[in-house]
């Protein structure tokens, strides 16, 4: 599938809404995405996009990075990257940064 | 199959005292008979039993919260443990450096309420001049980068103004914008008849907030909460009782939820003697509708048990005067006819408008 049918540039470089915070649940050990009066648990795939989505990194350097880290096929990440940060940036909790 | 419960939010309604006195208010109508009671000292350890708990949202709520001398010192301490923290205010009363104050010791984001697009009927709901004191602070807290949410309570005498409160919020730049319909309890129940829109009016409105919706999709999360009188099924209130959220009370008490307190024959532990941990898992109240044990029919083989937990315990009680019977905004509810009654009420506005009966202590 083309970058352009899925919307999103792989030169994207998103970063953390101001009103997003990740942190540890010591709880559970997992982290999670907090959010006024919400939160959102991630799995190992989505904590790790996040933690790499610090408004420097494009989302091709994001992709090629867990790729490495998850020794999985690039394809099938790059569809659950997508996806994943496409869902974040319409709930207003990621951002493209400039 | 019963889910973990488990403690996320810590609701501390840090004072039942406000400068506000809307028509609205979901504070106990008994005002008087919940003093602040509880030191700074006594909120800092609660937090902290709190977040051992596994609370990972704080709420800084009241009443106002403003009003507590030592707000900068609770969100400093709610900051060293971590917490999201959410101060809900009317913004009143607040300087532009008590807030830059708030963000220094580590607020995570602020609430705003507004009661209408229009300064003179916002002041109308909320019983004083304070709609452009509100909009200075909703700026001030864009331009201290601190998110922001705006909170609305809809009811037929602002719903048709619907689509200029969502233009207010654009021009606000809010992050958020909680458009919550009047849940009719406690002082919102007195002045139902003047508050409950008809189900056109409604209807518009839902309208215009899914199109807002979808049009500011990534920019604003708009949030549109039905009332539950036109809902036909309950809401999960609280998430389920005694289940994700713990509400502190001025005078201390630990709650499942805003109103528990006027529910009878249930004694709630204050902070003040025993510890989060002790009422959290072990203290009767707690316990009491929590799960599914105590459902009556036709709550306990509804395939929906598990989706609205039989709905608020409060609604249930007020209405139908039995704290266990299932939430009559469920339509399947036998006590369902009151909620159709006051809905079909509504369905015509009144040919006189009907008064409104503001907050204010009682003694």
């Amino acid at each position: 599938m083309s970058t352009e049918a899925l919307g999103l540039g792989v030169e994207l470089k998103p970063k953390l809404a101001p009103k997003a915070k990740l942190r540890l649940d010591p709880k559970t050990g997992k982290y999670i995405l907090l959010y006024p009066e919400k939160g959102l648990l991630l799995n190992p795939t989505g904590a790790a996009i996040l933690q790499l989505c610090d408004g420097e990194r494009t989302l091709s350097a994001i992709i090629a990075t867990l790729a490495v880290q998850f020794q999985s096929d690039t394809a099938v990440l790059e569809r659950e990257v997508r996806g994943f940060v496409q869902g974040l940036l319409d709930r207003g909790l990621l951002q493209a940064a400039p | 199959m019963t889910r973990e419960v488990r403690l996320y939010t810590l609701i501390a309604e840090l004072t039942y005292l406000c400068p506000l006195r809307c028509v609205y208010c979901s504070n106990p109508t008994n005002l008087a008979a919940h003093p602040d009671r509880l030191s700074t000292a006594d909120w800092l350890r609660v937090f902290e039993q709190a977040a051992a708990l596994g609370a990972l949202q704080l709420n800084l709520s009241g009443g106002e919260p403003l009003l507590r001398r030592d707000l900068e010192e609770l969100v400093a301490g709610a900051h060293a443990l971590d917490f999201y923290s959410n101060l809900i205010t009317s913004g009143l009363p607040l300087t532009r450096e008590r807030l830059q104050r708030l963000k220094a010791a580590g607020l995570s984001s602020v609430q705003v309420s507004i009661q209408d697009s229009v300064p003179a009927a916002s002041d109308r709901i909320a019983g004083r001049e304070s709609f452009e004191q509100k909009l200075d602070v909703a700026r001030w807290v864009k331009e201290l980068d601190l998110p922001l949410t705006l909170n609305v309570v809809l009811h037929r005498q602002n719903l048709a103004r619907i689509a200029e409160i969502i233009a207010l919020a654009e021009r606000l730049h809010v992050d958020r914008l909680e458009l919550a319909n009047t849940q009719y309890l406690a002082w919102a129940l007195e002045n139902r008849g003047a508050l409950l829109p008809s189900q056109a009016e409604l209807d518009a409105a839902r309208e215009i907030a899914k199109s807002a919706k979808e049009r500011l999709k990534g920019k604003i999360e708009v949030l549109f909460v039905l009332p539950d009188y036109y809902s036909d099924r309950p809401k999960a209130c609280m998430s389920g009782w005694g289940q994700r959220y713990l509400l502190v009370s001025p005078d201390g008490l630990a709650l499942p939820c805003h109103l528990a307190h006027t529910l009878p024959g249930l004694h709630f532990d204050n902070v003040q003697e025993r510890s989060l941990d002790e009422i959290w898992h072990h203290s009767a109240a707690f316990a009491a509708f929590r799960g599914e044990a105590w459902m009556p029919e036709p709550c306990k083989s509804c395939d929906r048990r598990e989706i609205d937990y039989g709905g608020c315990r409060c609604q249930a009680f007020h209405l139908t005067g039995d704290a266990a019977a299932t939430d009559p905004a469920c339509a399947l509810s036998p006590k369902h006819g009151l909620i159709r009654e006051a809905r079909a009420a509504a369905q015509e506005a009144p040919l006189i408008p009907l008064g409104l009966r503001y907050r204010e202590i009682r003694r």
